[in-house]
C-alpha cells in the first residue's frame, strides 16, 4: 500500500502538477493566442511587449469576415460539401457494413483487407488521375467533383467503423424478422437502423471532420472563388491582404467552430470515430 | 416451405451481400483502384493528361526523378519530418497519458485537463499552419518571449531561414499530432488489470519498475499499431508544409508531396509527377502491408 504525506511523496505530487501545468501551456497557448489575436486590432498583434489579453478588445476582424459575401460563400461551400458527403457516406457505408456483418460470402476476407488497405493510399497519388478524370468529364470546379472525391476517402473507414458497430448488435434481432417472413432489407430498416444511432453518429462525425479539413483536392479541383472551401479561403486571405492577421485568426476561429462544437457536444462519438480504427 | 421457395430463398441469401456491397465496391473500384492503375499508366507516357495520344516513354520519367537531387532531398526531409513527428507524438502522448492516469490528481482536474490536452487535435492543418506562422513571425510572440529570457540574442526567422525551417515545421506537426497517441494510450492504460500492479506492490516494486515491466509491455500493441498508422499518415503531409513554407526556402522543407504537387501543377510535367506519385504509393503500400500483417498477427 502507498503511504501518503511523506515529504518525498508530497514532492512528487507537486512535481506532477508543475509538469501538468507545463503540458497545459504547451497544448493550449497556441490556441489561446489565436483566440486572443482575433479580438485585437492588427497593430496590437505585433505590439512589443506582446499583450496577453487584448488591450483594446474589438470585433472588427469578425465583422470584416461575416460582412463579406465572398467569405460567407467559403463557409457555405464547406458546410454543403461536408454535409452532402456525410449523408452519402453514411448511407452507402451502412449498406456495406450490413453486408459484411450479417452475411458470409465468397471473397469476404479479401474485400475486407482491400478496404483496410485503401485507407492508407496517399492522396497525392490519386490527385493526378483525379485531375485528369475531372477535367475530361467536364466537372472541374464543381461541387460534384469535390463530393465524389471526398467519398472515396471517407468510405473505407466509415465501412469499418459501421461494421464494427453492427457486429456488436445481437443477430437474434434480425433473425426474428426473418422468421416472420421479412427480408433482410426490412430487417435492416425496421430493426437495425433504429438501434444503430450511436454508430451512425460516430461515422457522421468522422466523415464530416475529414471533409471539413480537406485541403489538397479542394485546392486542385476547384478554381473560382465561389467554389472554394474554408481551408482554401484562409490560404487566399493570407495571399490577398498583406497579412491581416486578426482577420486570418477570426476566420480560423470560425473555421474551427464546427469541430469544437461537435467535440464538446458529442465527445464520446468523436473519440469513438477518431480512434476506433487504430485501437482495435 | 416448398423446395422451390426454399431454393429461391437461398439464392436471395447468396446474392444479397453483393447487392449491399455494390455501391461501395463501385465507388472504391472506379474512383480508387482504377485511378491507381491510371497513374501508373501516366508515369510511362510522354505528356500524360495534356495530350490525347501520348507516346510510350518507358522508364524515362523514373530515371528523371532518381537523377533529381531535389527528389532525394525531399525524401530525406519527409523521413526526418515523419520520424521526429512519430517519436515525439509517442513520447508526449505517453507522458500526458501517464500523468492523467495518475491517482495523485483530483478527478475534476483530470477531466478538465484531458479535454484541454486534446485541443490541438481539433484544428485543421491549414489553421495549425496559420497559427504557427503567427506565433513564429520574426516579430511574433515566440521570439519576443525567447529574447526576454535570453535564449536567443536576435529575432529568428523560423520559417524563412534554411537552417530552422524544417525543424519549425516539424515542431508544429509534433504539437498538432500527439493527442491521437494520448487518447489511445489513455484507453489502453485503463484496460490494464489492477491486480498486476497490486501483485507488483506486494513484491515491493518501485514505480519505474512497474512502468518498465508492466505498463509499457501491456501498451506495446497499441504503441506499435498507432506508430505505424501515424508514420503512414504523417508521410503524406501536404497542407502544413504548403502553408508554412511552401517547401522553401531553397527546397529546405520540400517533402515528397509538395515536390510531386509542384511537378504536376507548377511545371505541368504530369508524367514525371505521376512517376513520383507512384514511388510514394509504393512506399506507402510497403508500410501498409507491414501494418496489416502486424494487425493479423495480433
Amino acid at each position: 500500500m502507498r503511504k501518503r504525506h511523506t515529504p518525498k511523496d508530497r514532492l512528487i505530487t507537486v512535481a506532477l502538477h508543475v509538469a501538468l501545468a507545463a503540458g497545459l501551456f504547451f497544448a493550449a497557448f497556441p490556441i489561446y493566442w489565436m483566440l486572443s489575436s482575433s479580438f485585437k486590432s492588427n497593430t496590437e498583434i505585433f505590439a512589443l511587449p506582446p499583450t496577453i489579453l487584448p488591450k483594446a478588445f474589438t470585433l472588427e476582424a469578425y465583422a470584416a469576415i461575416l460582412g463579406d459575401p465572398v467569405k460567407l460563400r467559403f463557409f457555405f461551400n464547406s458546410y454543403f460539401v461536408a454535409g452532402a458527403v456525410t449523408v452519402l457516406t453514411v448511407l452507402i457505408a451502412l449498406l456495406a457494413a450490413y453486408g459484411f456483418s450479417r452475411f458470409n460470402f465468397r471473397g469476404k476476407g479479401s474485400l475486407n483487407t482491400i478496404i483496410i488497405s485503401t485507407q492508407t493510399i496517399p492522396p497525392i497519388t490519386l490527385l493526378i488521375p483525379f485531375f485528369g478524370l475531372v477535367v475530361s468529364y467536364g466537372i472541374f470546379d464543381t461541387y460534384v467533383a469535390l463530393i465524389l472525391t471526398y467519398l472515396v476517402f471517407t468510405l473505407p473507414y466509415a465501412i469499418l467503423l459501421m461494421t464494427g458497430y453492427l457486429n456488436t448488435l445481437p443477430r437474434d434481432l434480425d433473425e426474428a424478422v426473418a422468421v416472420d417472413g421479412g427480408t433482410s432489407w426490412t430487417a435492416l430498416w425496421r430493426v437495425i437502423v433504429p438501434i444503430s444511432l450511436p454508430g451512425i453518429v460516430a461515422t457522421s462525425v468522422y466523415t464530416f471532420l475529414l471533409c471539413w479539413n480537406e485541403f489538397l483536392f479542394a485546392l486542385t479541383l476547384t478554381k473560382s472563388t465561389s467554389m472554394r472551401t474554408v481551408p482554401i479561403g484562409i490560404q487566399l486571405l493570407m495571399g490577398q491582404h498583406a497579412f491581416e492577421w486578426n482577420q486570418m485568426m477570426a476566420m480560423s476561429v470560425l473555421g474551427s467552430l464546427p469541430l469544437l462544437l461537435i467535440y464538446l457536444v458529442a465527445q464520446r462519438y468523436f473519440l469513438a470515430g477518431m480512434t476506433a480504427g487504430s485501437v482495435k | 416451405m416448398t423446395r422451390q421457395k426454399r431454393s429461391h430463398h437461398k439464392l436471395k441469401r447468396a446474392v444479397a451481400p453483393y447487392l449491399y456491397l455494390s455501391p461501395s465496391l463501385l465507388i472504391i473500384g472506379l474512383l480508387m483502384l482504377l485511378p491507381m492503375v491510371t497513374v501508373i499508366g501516366y508515369s510511362f507516357q510522354n505528356s500524360a493528361v495534356l495530350r490525347r495520344d501520348p507516346s510510350f516513354a518507358g522508364l524515362k520519367h523514373y530515371q528523371a526523378i532518381f537523377d533529381d537531387p531535389v527528389f532525394w532531398a525531399s525524401l530525406w526531409h519527409t523521413l526526418y519530418f515523419t520520424c521526429m513527428s512519430v517519436i515525439f507524438h509517442m513520447t508526449i502522448g505517453m507522458a500526458f497519458a501517464l500523468m492523467l492516469n495518475s491517482d495523485r490528481i483530483n478527478p475534476t482536474l483530470r477531466n478538465i485537463l484531458r479535454v484541454l490536452y486534446i485541443l490541438p487535435w481539433l484544428f485543421t492543418a491549414v489553421i495549425i499552419a496559420v497559427i504557427w506562422r503567427l506565433l513564429l513571425e520574426p516579430n511574433g510572440v515566440v521570439n519576443s518571449i525567447l529574447m526576454q529570457i535570453s535564449i536567443i540574442g536576435s529575432k529568428v526567422e523560423w520559417f524563412s531561414s534554411p537552417e530552422t525551417a524544417l525543424h519549425a515545421v516539424t515542431f508544429a506537426n509534433i504539437w498538432a499530432g500527439y493527442p491521437l497517441f494520448m487518447v489511445s494510450l489513455l484507453a489502453g492504460l485503463q484496460g490494464i488489470p489492477k491486480d498486476f500492479y497490486e501483485a507488483a506492490d506486494i513484491d515491493g516494486a518501485k514505480a519505474y519498475q512497474k512502468l518498465i515491466f508492466i505498463t509499457i509491455p501491456q501498451l506495446m500493441p497499441i504503441i506499435i499499431s498507432i506508430s505505424l498508422l501515424d508514420f503512414i499518415w504523417t508521410m503524406q503531409v501536404f497542407p502544413l508544409v504548403w502553408i508554412t513554407t511552401g517547401g522553401g526556402p531553397i527546397y529546405s522543407t520540400e517533402v515528397l508531396s509538395t515536390y510531386t504537387y509542384k511537378l504536376a501543377f507548377s511545371s505541368y510535367n504530369l508524367s514525371q509527377a505521376s512517376a513520383s506519385a507512384v514511388v510514394i504509393l509504393l512506399i506507402s503500400l510497403g508500410l501498409t502491408l507491414f501494418y496489416i500483417r502486424y494487425q493479423k498477427a495480433r
